[in-house]
């Protein structure tokens, strides 16, 4: 062991990072097969084989909730306490703790999906876990928040670094939004059922709230942090602007709180609600448009870099897809566009241009540098590495563009009239006309999957290889001493 | 005096740094959700609106356990196309005893928010059972298990009292019973007697035979008693046009 620990092994809690890594991984295959599963259902139904378990209503939660909170959120967990040890100096505050937060958080991930598959769900969008489980998530995360802020506390040097900002932002506003929509009534406590807290208009709200917050905080703020980590080191730069960086923090963490209700245009939410959080959707352009300039421009003077680098090709692309989805969403919270593409796929679509080209890509490209670092050597295949962004580039680009192509159409089909001024289209007519694109976001889907796979192939290889090289390391060592 | 402020006191402070952070991230949520327990116009004045029966609350129960809210919303939208293939726009009424809400945010299958009355019970029994027979372009699953597994009715009265607790009026006591009567009349305010739940919730499968089959009680009874309640309390006849504009 004396061989290691000139890299920080003593110094530094890397155990920990290393499980999150890892299961982020194996986490994000689950999650994308899932996805890639129930988008074939959409396409060839007989799929849904008439077994409850996995009927697209089911399975759907088991769906978002391995990507969302397994492989998104295990990601999270291991970027943090990597960067949160590097940028303050210190170790962790409390080893044991923070190894609470892994086997609690990997509990409630699985404990989630089964219980969805026998029937258990809140039918609350991105919060279908039940009360049990929730109750697990709020002390995983109480214990998350406390390990993060004291380990900030024992820092060496009196500033904070700035990914810290955005990752503290993202625990506090996800406690807040966690506790707040899940407020229920257990039916007794030997059962996993509840009724809300709230009914109809309210709890509406709060579920949107939290909904787009927890895009807004969970699947943003956070990568972010994540962002302004690994995007300077790998690019070998300085953040681009300092103070870009602060106002669009700010500016962001108090914008994001107000778009919930975008998501209930024309609904019974009155209007008033509704059009604030359009108004303040719009404003979050410029924060989110922020965000993506001082990281792309943090690469001004080395853009030979992504000529040469694939893991700064996949950050800079996610900070593209960043910029154009959020771009998308202020205009797709536009009341008159929202009249075409709410209740369609065009949602969907644009949902995964940020989860597939901001997120999943900023962590790919994340965790390819952190990992051989954790591991002490070197990716196994950098050319399984190019592959893996181009299959999922193309991906990307085929979900999208199915998706894009079938929302417009669904919407343009409900709202078609015949000369006479009746309904141009049945429901069913508007269904039949998916299945190609249906079909197409599968296969677009299946590109995605097949790259995370071979992902998942090249971080097994590379612990692999960083194993044994410690190992002939130390052989070596005590071979000499041997000698001596 | 003059202070100049200094952003680098916020960035060398984590204590400062929470507490404005948390700050930054209350207000929105306090400034569009609070009000909406307070402003009296954002539930329409409606009649007819009333909590679900035992039997359909239980229907409730499975449709969400199914995950039908992913496919299909329950909230039709004040547009001419949607009045057409819909009928008239949902009201916030007619979801206030919604615990939780079921709105829905996609419709890769039709709104659902109105659909009570529109098909016979043997149709959605059968479209359940596979909806391909019926519909050959669907791409909704097949749900054969409704109608082969009999409904769990023991734990009927625990999920009324809960629902009681958040608000909504099953009565418990003869007093609440009484104030029920008054405001749904008899008929309604016996099914929502908790002591009754059990008897009632038999009486109304076996009266409406929903499944079409008298000798069991089965998931299929209730769901279907579900959805063929389904926007049918209230009577837009009673109403003009433009009775609840003034309410968005």
């Amino acid at each position: 062991m004396a061989v290691t620990t000139y890299s920080g092994a003593e110094q530094y809690n890397f155990e920990i990072v290393k499980k999150f890594a890892v299961m982020s991984i194996v986490w994000a295959v689950i999650g994308m097969f899932v996805g890639v599963y129930i988008a074939s259902e959409l396409a060839w139904p007989f799929l849904n084989f008439d077994s409850p378990y996995i009927s697209f209503g089911r399975f759907r939660p088991v769906h978002t909730t391995s990507v969302i909170f397994g492989f998104g959120g295990s990601a999270l967990f291991a970027t943090s306490y990597y960067v949160v040890q590097r940028t303050c100096q210190t170790r962790l505050i409390s080893d044991g703790m923070a190894s609470f937060t892994f086997w609690g958080w990997m509990a409630a991930i699985a404990l989630a999906d089964i219980s969805y598959m026998l029937g258990h769900t809140q039918s609350r969008e991105y919060a279908e876990m039940e009360w049990p489980i929730d109750i697990l998530i709020e002390v995983v995360w109480v214990a998350y928040l406390a390990v993060f802020v004291g380990t900030i506390m024992r820092r060496k040097q009196p500033h904070i670094y700035v990914a810290n900002w955005f990752y503290l932002a993202f625990i506090l506003a996800t406690a807040l939004l966690h506790t707040f929509n899940n407020l229920a009534m257990p039916i007794n406590l030997f059962s996993m059922q509840s009724y809300s807290l709230f009914s109809g208009v309210q709890d509406a709200m709060t579920e949107w709230w939290y909904g787009h917050n927890a895009v807004g905080f969970f699947l943003t703020v956070a990568f972010l942090g994540m962002m302004y980590y690994f995007v300077p080191k790998q690019a070998g730069r300085p953040i681009y602007s300092y103070r870009l960086s602060i106002v669009h923090f700010w500016a962001l963490g108090f914008m994001y709180m107000w778009v919930g209700a975008h998501h209930l245009h024309w609904t019974a939410l009155p209007d008033w609600t509704s059009s604030l959080a359009a108004a303040f959707s719009i404003l979050l352009l410029m924060p989110s448009w922020g965000g993506m300039i001082n990281g792309i421009m943090t690469l001004s003077g080395a853009w030979d870099k992504l000529r040469t680098d694939p893991i700064m090709r996949f950050m800079i692309v996610a900070l593209s897809f960043y910029g154009m989805s959020t771009f998308e969403g202020p205009m797709m919270s536009l009341k008159e566009v929202n009249a075409l593409s709410h209740y369609t796929d065009w949602t969907v679509g644009h949902v995964h241009s940020g989860t597939l080209g901001w997120l999943s890509m900023i962590t790919f490209g994340s965790l390819y540098h952190m990992m051989p670092k954790l591991w002490e050597t070197k990716m196994y295949s950098r050319k399984l590495i190019e592959w893996h962004f181009w299959l999922a580039t193309i991906g990307i680009v085929l979900y999208i563009v199915a998706m894009w192509i079938s929302g417009i159409t669904q919407g343009l089909m409900w709202r078609a009239f015949d000369q006479f001024g009746n309904l141009q289209y049945s429901f069913v007519e508007s269904v039949a006309a998916m299945h190609p694109f249906y079909a197409m976001r599968a296969i677009g889907g299946m590109f995605f999957l097949v790259g995370m796979i071979m992902m998942a192939f090249n971080v097994f290889m590379t612990i692999r290889q960083g194993k044994r090289e410690s190992a002939e390391l130390e052989a070596k060592l005590a071979a000499k001493l041997a000698h001596a | 005096m003059n202070i100049n402020f200094k952003h680098e006191w916020i960035e060398t402070n984590i204590g400062l740094l929470a507490v404005l952070t948390m700050l930054a991230i209350s207000v929105g949520g306090l400034v569009e959700i609070a009000p909406l327990f307070f402003i009296n116009k954002t539930i329409e004045k409606v009649d007819g609106v009333r909590p679900y029966t035992p039997l359909e609350q239980r229907g409730r129960d499975i449709y969400q356990r199914e995950g039908c809210y992913l496919c299909h919303s329950q909230m039709i939208r004040p547009f001419r196309d949607e009045k057409l293939r819909y009928g008239h726009y949902s009201l916030a009424a007619e979801s206030q005893y919604d615990h939780p809400f079921q709105w829905g945010s996609k419709r890769t299958g039709p709104d659902l928010a109105r659909v009570g009355g529109k098909y016979s019970n043997e149709w959605q029994v059968q479209h359940l059972i596979a909806p391909r027979s019926m519909v050959p372009e669907s791409v909704m699953p097949n749900f054969p298990w409704l109608k082969t597994t009999l409904l769990d009715t023991s734990d009927i009265t625990d999920r009324m009292k809960a629902l009681r607790k958040v608000g909504v009026p099953y009565s418990l006591t003869d007093a609440e019973y009484k104030a029920n009567v008054d405001k749904f009349g008899e008929t309604v305010a016996k099914q929502l007697h908790i002591p009754n739940a059990q008897l009632s919730l038999i009486a109304q499968a076996n009266f409406g035979n929903y499944d079409g089959d008298r000798s069991n009680i089965t998931e299929m009874d209730a769901l279907v008693a579900y959805l063929q309640v389904l926007g049918t309390m209230v009577d837009f006849s009673k109403y003009k046009d433009d009775a609840f504009v003034n309410d968005r």
